[in-house]
């Protein structure tokens, strides 16, 4: 098994495909060679495909005894020096977490998806929703660099999925990312993305000599090469905090430039990780902020509303964590509202709360009862919110 | 900094024969093997894990295992520290959860020699779970499990192997809950090679490691370790050479020959005894790795047209 980007020609036909199957083979197409996971509805399509797909392109697929051991599983090939994944739901998602914190402390690149389904606890396991937002943000304990992206298609599970890779190998993180039951049980007609550059993508390795490397010691990026076990590093990995040497550390000096390093290095890579789609917000009144298969409707509506000539606008975030702030003010200066249109009881608009730039009112358009949000709801809360003007 | 260490050689008889087992080889120095910068070490006086320490490093020693392609894998407590003063790729992972981080180490690098280390908690509770599906597995990974029959790090509280009415932090009144025999769970759990040895026979533990490296599949390994400091204190087992003692005095040899390993069993030749010692289980099981890796090489000679 090798790390290194084979040269195999991406496949660009137009396929009919699940969101959860182009979610595997975006996977693949990123250089993916190992997947360890558990069975959980509504992902485990992710990880049917993968195990049939894995073993052809000389990669591993584990079923692991439990989520737990799936995501340790996966940080361990990691460790190793292959780009890993794991996939969940919900309840998965949630026993996940403790890890998902090592594979952030400790710096191993990995992607984690997670196909939501309605909560808490069991909840709608075949139903979509979005109530594992903030979960995503702030799941594990402590504080902690995240980055999740919430693709809105088929198209864009595959790409993202692929993306993830790359953002992961780059920034030494975990990336977590976020669909519906109802994407990813999606079916649809899509031309595969040219993901090459994703797949080509690989975290920078150790090089020079082994006395001298200082496992964390980081560029100018904020990220630090990963020694591969093999190559003479010998270098030791734990979640405890530590110092540059690798090693556990205690003393105030030495942990606050580390830990201010470790939570600013996402926001340092800004440009590589921010992505958001933006549909006439420029001049819009009201501006729907929506993800995912929210984000789809929400298309729709402020199409059909600009139709009816009312200055309706949408921003849907592709990279939710971190949220694109800057850009999200600067894109909706002139609005004089936000609907926040999202599949749980209020967790995006928290974030709209903090993230807006002017005096906006916002105004939260959600459900919770597995089923999606349909554009004429989010027509008649777009109507709502411009006739309070 | 305290780096002036005394670690002794072994010079005694059983180090000799050793040696002449490793002639073709370097005598064992400890030091070889050990990250020196970090000492002085952790453990307590009295702590029965650095002699496990040992024991493993001169096993890895007799096996010619080199270093960089060598991976230890921990996880919390007591046992989860000692990994890290070996120098070798060492992984100090999350609690109970170091044979599932072992698993997919193994398997993403097969290339790789992949020792777990354990203890009882860690091990037999929060990771009871990955013990019984790696012994299952079969990958080709030894798991020294430490089992010093306490929560060390944390202060002493109960743990799956704590003997009968043993006081412990969160056992006031005396343990009454049963025990665990942890060689005979692996065992029933499929692992290939089991055995179990107490810290006194140092050469003994090493051979029995030896033996559980070179085994092609998972391998348990139970180290009957001793803590002095919260366990032995809290229950008069008396200072570390008396709780190790103890543990001699408790142990059936392999070979039972009269008087050889202890005078006790002269006075007590048939008494009940729970700690059988050496090698438990031996059995030749496929390696999932190999059989893995068998099986994708036929998937892909089917996708390239070939037979199954």
């Amino acid at each position: 098994m090798t790390s290194q980007a084979s040269q195999q020609t991406v496949n660009r036909d137009t396929i009919n495909i699940q969101g959860n199957h182009a979610c595997a083979l975006g996977a693949i197409a990123a250089g993916c060679r190992f997947y360890a996971g558990y069975p959980i509805t509504p992902s485990s399509e992710v990880a049917e495909r993968l195990a049939k797909e894995l073993p052809k392109v000389g990669g591993v697929f584990l079923q692991m005894e439990d989520e737990i051991a799936s995501i340790a599983a996966t940080l361990g090939a990691s460790l190793g020096g292959v780009k890993a994944m794991t996939a969940t739901s919900g309840p998965g998602f949630s026993l996940k977490q403790e890890n998902l914190g090592y594979g952030m402390g400790a710096e191993i690149p990995c992607v984690v998806v997670n196909v939501m389904r309605g909560g808490p606890s069991t909840g709608l396991p075949t139903r979509p929703a979005q109530g594992d937002l903030m979960q995503a943000r702030w799941g594990t304990h402590g504080d902690h660099p995240v980055i999740a992206l919430t693709p809105g298609s088929v198209e864009e599970i595959y790409q993202q999925t692929a993306r993830a890779f790359a953002l992961s190998e780059q920034l030494r993180i975990p990336v977590i990312v976020l669909f519906d039951e109802s994407l990813g049980h999606l079916v649809e007609t899509i031309t595969l993305p040219d993901v090459t550059e994703y797949e080509h993508t690989l975290r920078k390795w150790a090089t020079g000599k082994p006395e001298e490397y200082k496992p964390y010691h980081a560029d100018a990026d904020g990220v630090p090469p990963m020694a591969r076990p093999g190559d003479g590093y010998r270098v030791h990995t734990t979640g405890l905090t530590v110092e540059e040497s690798g090693f556990p550390t205690q003393k105030a000096d030495k942990v606050g430039p580390v830990m201010d390093r470790l939570l600013g290095k996402v926001a340092l890579n800004n440009h590589l990780v921010e992505s958001f789609e933006d549909v006439d917000c420029a001049d819009a009144d009201v501006v729907v902020v929506a993800l995912g298969i929210v984000g789809r409707a929400a298309k729709r509506a402020v199409r059909d509303l600009r139709a009816q000539g009312i200055k309706a606008g949408l921003f849907r975030p592709i990279t939710l964590w971190p949220f694109p702030t800057e850009s999200f003010r600067k894109l909706t200066k002139k609005a004089k509202h936000f609907v926040v249109a999202e599949m749980n009881a209020g967790q995006l608009i928290l974030e709209i709360g903090a993230a807006k730039g002017g005096k906006q009112t916002v105004s939260g358009l959600n459900r919770y009862d597995g089923v999606p949000i349909a554009p004429l709801q989010i027509i008649d809360a777009v109507k709502e919110a411009s006739d309070h003007e | 900094m305290n780096k002036q260490i005394t670690i002794d050689r072994e010079d005694t008889a059983n180090n000799k024969e050793a040696n002449n087992k490793e002639s073709s080889q370097k005598a064992f120095e400890i030091r070889d093997y050990l990250r020196l910068d970090l000492f002085p070490h952790f453990m307590c006086p009295g702590c029965g894990h650095g002699i496990a320490l040992r024991a493993l490093l001169w096993a890895i020693h007799s096996q010619g295992i080199d270093k960089n392609k060598l991976a230890i894998v921990s996880g919390i407590g007591c046992s989860g520290r000692v990994g890290s003063y070996i120098d070798a790729n060492t992984y100090h992972t999350t609690h109970g959860r170091p044979l599932a981080f072992a698993t997919g180490l193994k398997m993403a690098r097969p290339d790789l020699h992949v020792v777990v280390i354990t203890g009882d908690g860690d091990c037999l509770a929060i990771g009871g779970n990955h013990l019984i599906h790696a012994a299952r597995r079969n990958l080709d990974i030894t798991c020294l499990m430490l089992n010093n029959e306490i929560y060390g790090m944390t202060g002493g509280q109960v743990s799956p192997t704590t003997p009968h009415n043993r006081f412990t932090t969160t056992t006031p009144a005396g343990n009454r809950e049963p025990v665990f025999d942890a060689s005979r769970l692996a065992e029933a759990a499929g692992a290939g090679f089991v055995g179990r040895e107490v810290t006194i026979h140092v050469p003994r533990l090493r051979d029995l490691i030896a033996e559980g490296l070179e085994y092609k599949g998972f391998s348990f390994i139970e180290v009957m370790s001793d803590c002095t400091e919260v366990n032995g204190r809290k229950n008069d087992l008396g200072s570390s050479p008396e709780m190790v003692l103890g543990q001699t005095r408790a142990m059936r040899p392999p070979k039972y020959e009269l008087g050889e390993y202890d005078n006790n069993v002269v006075d007590h030749p048939f008494r009940p005894n729970s700690l059988n010692t050496g090698v438990l289980t031996r059995a030749d099981r496929p390696e999932y790795g190999e059989t893995y890796r068998e099986m994708a090489r036929n998937i892909q000679g089917m996708e390239k047209g070939g037979q199954p």
